[in-house]
């Protein structure tokens, strides 16, 4: 099984693979139960998600993505996801870059603003953002109920992602492959282009699904920035909202599954990536 | 180590330093700011409402029991997932991570499809026997446990898999059961994993938002959580008492993560 | 006998698609006597560890059973066959101090406190890390760690002790040092031992009697010197010592002669393309009309009476009485037997 950790920096741990016998009475008898409460939990919650939207047949979805302030708010959540994430590839690789190899006063200070976003309650997120970037703000400017607020929430709350699986690839990468690289009389950005960067692809990619995972499941953060303007700044989720409060579940139902099935690809790509990282490791 | 060309090191510190300044630092220390405006006097106010106070306690039991439960399915879990074979447990690993994809309002959803007293599949079983889950508090303390269900495994894996089962093979050798074992030797050994888990579950259980708002019904007073109060008192123009509250959730978060970058050192001895 | 293991098997299952399971155990069979040092020597993935764990009772075989001191053991879990496992990579219980992880065995059968206390320090005293009772295994070297962890399993006086490639983690010197010191330490404590190498030197040098395995099967049981002078067959001639092939059997190099004419039965004529001296060796590479490198070996008395220079021709003949082996013969005994040179 491959895992990285996401948060306060901690470094990815090498794995061997130990694997001793098959299951004892009592380790059957855990598993039974485990299993028992994450089906209650998980797993029959999310397949009544899916049930329900095929429910109506084709026509629920069909319906639903007739509705143009769906649509919208799809193009609006995918659209700003998709660039964020893109954003988050740069700035994450960066901010791990500099986390790793830089060396300056208050760079522990840093680690810990990192995870302020993945930790900060979603709510208080956007009350974060309001206090800078809304009406009595110290700059002057106010994105509230505008598309600009969308894009800030969401890289507010997907900034973590891209950094922390980044950087402990970052920190194990070997020394003597860039001393190689430069004995050969290759410049700095050369090394980093054709040496560095194909080791850091698989973390970036990994990192950047579960940003965009992140960044079209929001909710929390854009209840008080966004408005939830319908056709402007309502996104995905608060469609779902909209649905379920209006007493119509189907709908809600097909828009999560689309959610849902993307939460699925992103989990998928993740696996194999860390699967393969962990296997040339 | 081949040094990066000074000019580009400090282009990348101030871009870094600008970017994460002007997103999350300047913007979270205004929030303390804004609390502070008149010194106690937010904080004050905003522990003297009912409403306040009600949310806060219950914020605090729901997340209390959430992390147990977690802690429990979670350290069960990852020894199952390490040290253990059985058919399927590639895709229990991968579905393990699945909560951290998924929408909360979708989690909100999704339990109450199934657990709602009216239309839901168990749901008017359940509460033909006295159990209430969605609107009570069995309902939030679910959601609050899907959110933060990986955790717990996602820090306790990898340490098990890298002190490997020599130890527990060693002890069973020495004539150690599997309670012994477990005891005495693997969980000193995952301790620090265990600390994280349970310190970041905790975070992530105050936080919960989305899902909790679907789930709870958020009846002011009764089912409502301190992130949902948040909501209200802003939408009710008691900003102030918003900002209180938020600052305390943001504390209590910023502490968690503190913590486990205090104790992270100590564990890699 | 201490041990009996009698025709066990063990597969691995595939560890890819379309791939066969992997047999590491093929119906082996053997007794282990009392009291005795004895080696499990092989090549890696041979089988060894696997018959060493499943002895111990860590992995489970497919078939065969397993006899401890006379007691049926094939199904009894490892904390319940009374014996000490000794790891590679030492399985020291990081947490512990030195004294709580000898003491542990006797803790988990809740012996009297003092009675504990007497046996860790009298077995501190026997590895010598008296000293080093209240540190941490982090605190100690490869060798100690290995020392404390033979101590731990000695605590609880098993009937057997089992050793799992105990000293391939230690580099060369400590190697040497505590191969000596398990002699020794055996010597006095008599306690059955089983250990698992790779080293031929070191079973050579420690064991009473050596197993070779090979292939999930035994090759060869018996003596250091019977393994080194009567091999069974071309393996276990390679694997314990240095070969050279001489028209089709595989001989010791120091076992050829250099004569100048084919005054001598089974000699094989042949042009010298290397003279090499290493100390008090001389080794001449020989070329043959069947074989490319034949490597004689010969001290330096023999090399001046045999006065051979790069490029001369000289005849290769078996010393008298020395043992060789039919190359390619079959695994278990269905080969011809190896023979003697100038038994004819």
């Amino acid at each position: 099984m491959a895992t990285a950790t996401v948060v306060a920096g901690r470094p990815v741990r090498r794995r061997r693979a130990v694997r001793t016998g098959g299951l004892t009475r009592g380790s059957a008898l855990g598993l039974g139960v485990a299993l028992t409460w994450f089906s209650l939990l998980v797993l029959i919650p999310l397949s009544a998600v899916v049930v329900k939207a095929a429910g109506g047949g084709w026509q629920t979805f069909a319906d639903t993505f007739a509705n143009d302030q769906t649509m919208a708010a799809l193009r609006l959540t995918v659209s700003t996801s998709v660039v964020i994430t893109a954003v988050n590839m740069v700035m994450g690789t960066a901010i791990a870059w500099v986390l790793v190899r830089d060396h300056f006063w208050g760079k522990r200070v840093l680690d810990v603003i990192i995870d302020i976003p993945f930790a900060l309650p979603t709510i208080v997120a956007g009350l974060v953002l309001l206090s800078l970037y809304g009406a009595d703000g110290p700059l002057g400017v106010d994105v509230a109920n505008t598309r600009k607020a969308v894009l800030l929430a969401i890289a507010f709350v997907t900034l973590p992602f891209v950094v922390r699986t980044v950087q402990p690839v970052l920190e194990e990468l070997e020394h003597d492959v860039e001393e190689a690289s430069a004995s050969l009389g290759a410049s700095r950005l050369t090394t980093f282009r054709r040496v560095i960067l194909p080791t850091l692809v698989p973390a970036i990619f990994a990192g950047a699904s579960l940003s965009f995972a992140r960044g079209i499941s929001e909710y929390g953060s854009l209840v008080l920035l966004s408005g939830n303007l319908p056709g402007k700044t309502e996104v995905t989720s608060v469609r779902v909202l909209s649905y379920l409060e209006g007493g119509n579940p189907a709908s809600a139902a097909a828009v999560a599954t689309i959610m849902l099935v993307v939460a699925l690809l992103a989990i998928v790509t993740l696996d194999v990536v860390q699967r393969r990282v962990s296997r040339r490791g | 180590m081949v040094e990066t060309p000074t000019a580009v090191r400090w282009l990348l510190r101030v871009v870094v330093v600008g970017y994460l300044f002007m997103l999350i630092a300047w913007p979270t220390s205004l929030v303390v700011q804004r609390t502070f405006e008149h010194g106690l006097e937010g904080l004050r106010v905003a522990l003297s409402d009912p409403d306040v106070t009600h949310a806060l306690w219950l914020t605090a039991q729901v997340s209390v029991i959430a992390v147990i439960i977690n802690l429990v399915f979670g350290v069960g879990v990852s020894l199952l997932l390490v040290r253990s074979r059985f058919v399927g447990r590639r895709l229990l690993s991968a579905l393990i991570d699945l909560p951290l994809a998924v929408s909360p309002v979708v989690v909100g959803l999704a339990l109450v499809l199934v657990y709602n007293g009216r239309f839901g599949w168990f749901g008017p079983f359940l509460e033909q026997h006295g159990i209430q889950v969605v609107f009570a508090m069995p309902g939030m303390v679910m959601a609050t446990c899907f959110v933060a269900l990986p955790l717990v495994v996602r820090e306790v894996v990898p340490v098990l898999e890298e002190i490997g089962d020599d130890q527990e093979q060693a002890a069973r050798c020495l004539g150690a059961n599997s309670m012994q074992t477990f005891w005495r030797i693997t969980l000193p050994g995952i301790k620090w994993a265990v600390v994280y888990g349970v310190v970041l579950s905790l975070a992530r259980s105050l936080g919960e938002f989305g899902a909790v708002k679907v789930v709870a019904g958020n009846v002011t007073g009764e089912t409502q959580l301190a992130t949902l109060v948040v909501q209200q008192k802003y939408q009710n123009f008691e900003q102030e008492t918003a900002y209180s509250v938020s600052f305390i959730l943001a504390a209590a978060a910023v502490l968690c993560i503190v913590i486990v970058s205090l104790l992270r050192p100590k564990e890699n001895r | 006998m201490s041990i009996d293991v009698n025709g066990i098997t063990k597969r691995f299952p595939a560890t890819g698609a379309g791939q066969a399971p992997f047999l590491a155990l093929d119906d082996v069979s053997l007794s282990i006597p009392s009291g005795q040092l004895t080696a499990l020597l092989g090549p890696s993935g041979g089988g060894k560890s696997t018959l060493l764990r499943i002895i111990a009772g860590l992995e489970s075989p497919d078939a065969g059973t397993i006899e401890i001191e006379g007691n049926q053991a094939t199904h009894l879990p490892p904390q319940k066959r009374n014996v000490g496992f000794v790891f590679q990579h030492y399985a020291a219980f990081k947490h512990m101090s030195v004294a709580k992880n000898v003491a542990f065995g006797l803790e988990i059968r809740k012996r009297p406190k003092a009675e504990v206390a007497a046996r860790v320090a009298e077995l501190l005293e026997l590895v010598h890390l008296t000293q080093f009772a209240h540190r941490l295994p982090a605190q100690l070297s490869g060798g100690q760690r290995q020392r404390m962890a033979l101590a731990r399993a000695l605590a609880v006086e098993p009937s057997v002790l089992l050793l799992d490639e105990p000293f391939g983690a230690l580099d060369a010197k400590v190697r040497k040092e505590l191969r000596d010191w398990l002699r020794r330490l055996h010597d006095e404590v008599h306690v059955t031992t089983v250990f698992v190498t790779h080293d031929q030197e070191e079973a050579l040098e420690v064991a009473d009697e050596i197993v070779v395995i090979n292939d999930g099967r035994i090759e060869q049981i018996g003596t250091p010197d019977e393994l080194y002078d009567k091999p069974a067959n071309d393996f276990v001639m390679s694997f314990l010592g240095p070969v050279t092939r001489l028209d089709g059997r595989l001989i010791r190099p120091h076992d050829i002669e250099l004569r100048p004419s084919a005054d001598r039965l089974g000699a094989v004529p042949g042009v010298v393309t290397r003279v090499v001296r290493v100390g008090f060796e001389v080794r001449v590479t020989v070329e043959t009309s069947t074989d490319p490198e034949v490597l004689v070996v010969l001290t330096r008395a023999q090399a001046r009476e045999a006065a051979v220079g790069l490029g001369d021709g000289v005849w290769c003949a078996p010393v008298r009485g020395a043992q060789t082996v039919p190359v390619m013969s079959a695994v278990n005994g269905s080969a011809p037997a190896p023979e003697l040179a100038g038994s004819q």
